[in-house]
């Protein structure tokens, strides 16, 4: 079964790339616009060797997880206070959702102004548009805990402090992460838009922006095929992560994307 | 009468109640910027009011819009929506065939776990060189970012039709066609209104990156542009307002559309598409 | 009318394999009512399944005046224990009801009508407009068997149909099936761990003994039409009969069983 799963991926990926490569062998698909995918592959395959572009990787992972976690250590602790102060959360509301809907990549323009350096431009504009999802989800998982389970703490004679600690803010854990996660592909959406938007010393938009002018179309491509990797692996790790430590809560919500 | 009117005074007592936090924020930031002082930070007021000069100087006839809103505003959104719908019934005809077909979804789903993982803009300079027309390539960046959502919520929708569902369809013989039309897509809506209200915020995200990157002649990114050359902070200031109040409506109208819709859905009280991403 | 000869399903394969039917001899004439009960888990609906061609048996046949099943029939109605899942909650009690007769190749006009006749059957044409969940379990009971019923099948299948209604409402839809019954002249099989409930309305009961299911026995209900609640559950015919049943399916006695009305298929 799991088998039989691994080989049809494998061929579905594999009758892609070979389709693309035949089209581009028997001239249906022109190579001087869209290289074969043998040659994308090689690129690709060099790049992971290939100093410069490690460095511009590094450089996006870098703005990425710092924004990231920035954006983490501002909402999730802002989440858990609205959460349990419903008087606060009712007059913060309106402005958060005035706020949300601003694309933060409509911000890289005007920040780029503002912010003296380009690692701050690219680090503010990250924490902007990570921020919405992991203060939303923890919001939510704050409003999710379940009452009983709160209210038992509470007869045995707990305090509020001591019902925060042991009963919400495990409950809520699962959606803060799953918030965490949603927030990190924002976050490289928004750092590669940085990048091609505002440029700057590196990173794999300003990369790829370069092979573009170069009309280096394999090596955009090849860039392109790393950044899906990244994303993929990021997302990956994540999902495992949510699925490792909080086994009890897909059983019980069964969480949806 | 009375009762209505005692009922709206305590709706519109109700929605201060709620929103009192806006106008103080509000004023506090225009006294704070008043006192700064600052090029950067220009205060609300200024805003507004250069808000209402670019876009909202027109006649009433017209919504107020001025000729500058209408070169702005249909541009951006033809392309928005163009590209929207174009990436929604993509999506919804994909999703919903793979969602049916584990054959299918076995063949597709690397490919599309890679695909979705892949940051859209990361494809602008690539769309730039193929497509050196801008509109094409605008409207393929919003195609490409926005498809994903619909995508995985569709197959994520017809994949999980009841079982009941489809064995009743079966017993009384119902054909591919209807079963299709009035039992799986019906059974999967909500999964795939959750995924359109989320490509629809992305869409307008990608709108203004594909603008912004393409160098636009025309539309909402190409008047940021504009202003930021120019070191109208102002002007961009209000053009962000902008995309948020656009932001704002957009997802309110399509959750009005969606309540209609999915009457049904929130009657049979289900929750299984709790949508808690942004 | 209905044959299943020698039924036989295994679920799975190799050491996980789960054999549910072990062989079903079993031949249902046109116009009876036949009720099948055993123990649970026993493979009833694997049974009423097979026989309404959503499983493919492993072995063995069923046979539809004389023709094999090998998809679902066309002349063949099944109502299912889970009204709220059989049911389409995004469409009107109307609709659900009509929706089935696109098959019969009637048109708008006349899907509505026979829609509204079979529901005014039930006792629930004013609720036509309504949605499922607007409704009762009892009364969206009532209209997966007015769906049935406009379908107009030779043969009904009925799985635990009230399984999941309080007793009072049980009762009501029990009386309903041997009124419709005795109206549209079906023929019907419905699978039930209510002993009680077989020996009431069927005109024969089945038991089957516990997975791998075969026939244990296979009664005639000599009882008085038409039934009644009360009286006919005070007959001595019926005490006798029911205990005969209940000893059947309880089988060897070192076999405990639970409750037969908190089990679920």
């Amino acid at each position: 079964m799991i088998l039989s799963r691994v080989v049809r991926g494998a061929t579905g990926v594999a009758v892609l790339l070979a389709a693309a490569e035949v089209a581009g062998r028997t001239g249906l698909l022109d190579t001087q616009i869209m290289p074969l995918a043998s040659t994308v592959l090689t690129e690709a395959a060099g790049l992971a060797v290939d100093p410069e572009f490690l460095r511009d990787v590094s450089a996006t992972v870098e703005v990425w997880a710092e924004g990231l976690l920035i954006a983490a250590l501002l909402a999730v602790p802002l989440g858990v206070l609205l959460g349990s102060l419903p008087r606060a959360e009712i007059a913060l509301r309106p402005l958060i959702e005035f706020l949300r809907p601003i694309p933060s990549v409509a911000l890289i323009p005007l920040v780029a102004l503002i912010a003296v350096t380009d690692g701050a431009l690219k680090v503010t504009v990250i924490v902007y548009a990570a921020c919405w999802p992991v203060l939303v989800n923890t919001m939510y998982g704050l409003h999710d805990v379940d009452p009983v389970a709160k209210d038992t703490l509470r007869a045995f004679g707990f305090g509020r402090l001591a019902v925060l600690l042991r009963v919400t803010l495990p409950s809520a854990a699962p959606f803060v992460l799953t918030g965490v996660r949603l927030a990190a592909s924002v976050a490289l959406v928004v750092a590669i838009s940085a990048e091609l938007l505002a440029g700057g010393e590196g990173g794999i938009g300003v990369y790829i922006v370069r092979a573009g002018s170069g009309y280096r179309i394999d090596l955009m491509l090849a860039a392109t095929v790393w950044a899906g990797v990244i994303g993929l692996v990021v997302n990956t790790l994540l999902v495992r992560a949510e699925r490792g430590l909080f086994r009890w809560h897909a059983a019980r919500a069964g969480v949806a994307q | 009468m009375t009762n209505t009117a005692a009922g709206g005074a305590r709706r519109a007592l109700t929605l201060a109640g709620r929103l009192w936090m806006v106008p103080v924020v509000v004023a506090a930031w225009e006294i704070a910027a008043r006192a700064a002082e600052s090029v950067y930070f220009p205060p609300p007021s200024a805003i507004l009011a250069r808000l209402r000069e670019l876009w909202f100087s027109g006649p009433a006839s017209r919504l107020f819009l001025s000729d500058a809103a209408l070169a702005d505003f249909l541009p951006s959104l033809g392309r928005m929506f163009g590209g929207w719908a174009l990436a929604c019934l993509g999506g919804i005809a994909l999703g919903v065939a793979i969602g049916r077909s584990r054959t299918l979804a076995g063949f597709v789903d690397p490919l599309v776990e890679f695909g979705r993982a892949i940051p859209p803009p990361t494809l602008i300079p690539l769309f730039v060189v193929l497509f050196k027309a801008d509109t094409r390539m605008m409207v393929a960046t919003i195609v490409y970012g926005v498809i994903w959502p619909v995508l995985v919520n569709s197959v994520d929708g017809a994949r999980y039709v009841d079982r009941l569902h489809i064995e009743t369809a079966r017993v009384f013989g119902l054909s591919r066609t209807v079963r299709l039309f009035r039992v799986i897509l019906p059974a999967a809506a909500p999964k795939i209104f959750a995924g359109l209200r989320l490509s629809l915020s992305l869409a307008l995200i990608l709108m203004v990156v594909a603008e912004l990157a393409g160098s636009a002649t025309s539309g909402i990114g190409y008047e940021l542009l504009y202003t930021q050359q120019n070191f109208d902070l102002p002007g961009m200031w209000g053009t962000i307002v902008l995309l948020g109040v656009l932001g704002f409506l957009l997802n309110s109208s399509f959750l009005v559309v969606e309540r209609r819709t999915l009457s049904w859905h929130r009657g049979a009280g289900r929750t299984g598409t709790t949508d808690r991403s942004n | 009318m209905l044959d299943v000869v020698n039924l036989t399903h295994t679920y799975g394969s190799g050491p996980d394999a789960h054999q549910a039917l072990g062989g079903i001899d079993l031949s249902v004439s046109e116009g009876e009512l036949v009720c099948v009960v055993g123990p649970s888990g026993c493979g009833k609906s694997t049974l009423l399944r097979s026989i309404a061609g959503l499983v493919r048996p492993t072995g063995g046949e069923v046979r539809i005046n004389g023709k094999p099943v090998t998809t679902t029939p066309d002349d063949l109605a099944v109502v299912f224990q889970d009204y709220s899942r059989s049911l389409f909650p995004w469409m009107t009690i109307r609709d659900n009801v009509a929706l089935p007769l696109r098959r019969r190749g009637l048109d708008r006009t006349a899907r509505r009508a026979a829609a509204a006749e079979a529901l005014a059957a039930v006792g629930l044409e004013s609720a036509a407009a309504k949605y499922p969940w607007q409704l009762s379990g009892g009364m969206q009971q009532r209209v997966a068997i007015a769906r049935a019923l406009a379908y107009r099948p030779s043969l009904l299948l009925m799985d635990e149909p009230f399984g999941s209604v309080d007793a009072q409402t049980r009762e009501d839809l029990e009386d309903l099936v041997l009124a419709v019954r005795g109206h549209h002249r079906m023929t019907i099989v419905l699978i039930t761990h209510d002993i009680d409930e077989s020996v009431y309305v069927g005109d024969r009961v089945v038991v089957l003994t516990r997975a791998p299911a075969v026939v244990a026995a296979d009664l005639r209900v000599d009882l008085p039409a038409p039934r009644d609640q009360t009286g006919t559950r005070e007959l001595p015919a019926f005490v006798h009969l029911r205990a005969e049943v209940s000893r059947l399916v309880r089988g060897k006695p070192e076999l405990s069983m639970t409750p037969s009305h908190t089990s679920k298929e």
